[in-house]
């Protein structure tokens, strides 16, 4: 019975210890460290602000950019993911603001077109490569062949025609 | 003469052709319409305004709604006013547009909305308090309403509604004085 209360008692001791070492989770997140320019800017680069367009939020010099990195800061500080803060800025100011445009709509133009512009003339290439290739090769082979005929006149009066032809030369 | 004739090349059919270049000019069409929108920068004067919704501040709310419908105004003169707290010119016109509100709002005939263009609430609100502007005031979510009124926006720019929606005068950049702003409203009051 002795022995049953003091296992009891180093039980409850350990379990007392363990949650007193345990990190409070609730005030950490409360207080978590305010997140650092590199981590505010690797949000920012992929934003672009309607003010200043083609100039990435992370190294925009004017006010209304500041102001957006520190929206970022604050948001990234409440805990929200880089997903959660690219919405509320697609939400809030348009999807203009991405560095990508969404996959919807006509805006999946911009990733066809290329590609399938660029197979389309990888295609014709290889098609005029091969026309190319051939015409030299027909063009070495009569070469080659020198004075020897291709081929027996068709008809008499080609014949006749050819050997005009070389009594001329 | 004696010359093996070239080997018959292969055509492509008439279907085919008339897709790939239907195929291309539509694209093309598609390019042309896109940059013909794009050179249609701002809203003409004497154009019908396209509805919109501006979503309100809580404490800047228009009698109580907390977003108020453009075609709900129908009968008031509407000044529309683009504004942003990172923007210096604004602060240079500010006290003249609350200067006109305090003057315009017992009629009930003129009503002023302050649209917060690409701005952060924390710091339009700052902005709001800094100027002690009481007219309702909201963002542009999404840039809506700015692309309507035009597509290259710059802050500050004001839009003179009359009382049936339709444009009557655009003023790009700040006001210089309240009497700027008077002369305007009530060349639209006394039509």
């Amino acid at each position: 019975m002795k022995r049953r209360f003091v296992s009891l008692i180093s039980l409850s001791f350990l379990l007392f210890s363990a949650l007193a070492m345990m990190p409070q989770s609730r005030p950490a997140l409360a207080q978590q460290p305010t997140p650092s320019d590199d981590e505010v800017n690797a949000i920012a680069q992929d934003l672009f602000c309607p003010v200043c367009e083609n100039t990435p939020l992370d190294v925009c010099p004017t006010e209304a950019c500041r102001q957006w990195r520190e929206l970022i800061r604050q948001m990234l500080a409440e805990g929200k993911s880089e997903e959660e803060i690219k919405q509320y800025f697609v939400e809030n100011y348009g999807a203009r603001v991405l560095s990508e445009p969404p996959r919807t709509g006509l805006n999946w133009l911009a990733y066809l077109v290329p590609p399938v512009a660029f197979l389309a003339g990888v295609f014709l290439l290889f098609r005029a490569f091969q026309t190319w290739r051939r015409m030299a090769r027909e063009a070495a082979a009569e070469a080659g062949s020198g004075s020897v005929p291709a081929a027996p006149p068709a008809d008499e009066y080609a014949a006749r025609f050819e050997a005009e032809l070389k009594k001329r030369k | 003469m004696t010359e093996a004739l070239p080997p018959h090349k292969k055509q492509v059919s008439v279907g085919a052709q008339i897709a790939i270049w239907g195929i291309l000019l539509g694209l093309l069409a598609l390019v042309a319409i896109v940059l013909f929108k794009a050179q249609q920068p701002i809203l003409r004067s004497g154009s019908q305004v396209p509805d919109f919704t501006l979503p309100l501040y809580s404490g800047y709310e228009l009698n109580g709604a907390s977003e108020v419908k453009l075609s709900d105004l129908r009968g008031k003169i509407v000044v529309v006013n683009f504004w942003a707290s990172w923007c210096k010119p604004c602060e240079a016109e500010a006290a003249d547009l609350e200067a006109a509100w305090e003057l315009y709002r017992p009629g009930g005939q003129v009503v002023f909305l302050g649209v917060d263009y690409v701005d952060t609430e924390m710091d339009a609100r700052s902005y709001l308090a800094k100027f002690n502007i009481t007219y309702p005031n909201g963002p542009d979510k999404g840039t809506q309403i700015s692309q309507i009124f035009n597509r290259n926006l710059g802050v500050p720019e004001t839009y003179f509604i009359d009382r049936n929606g339709i444009l009557q005068y655009a003023k790009i950049g700040p006001f210089t004085s309240l009497d700027e702003i008077r002369a305007i409203v009530d060349m639209l009051l006394g039509e």
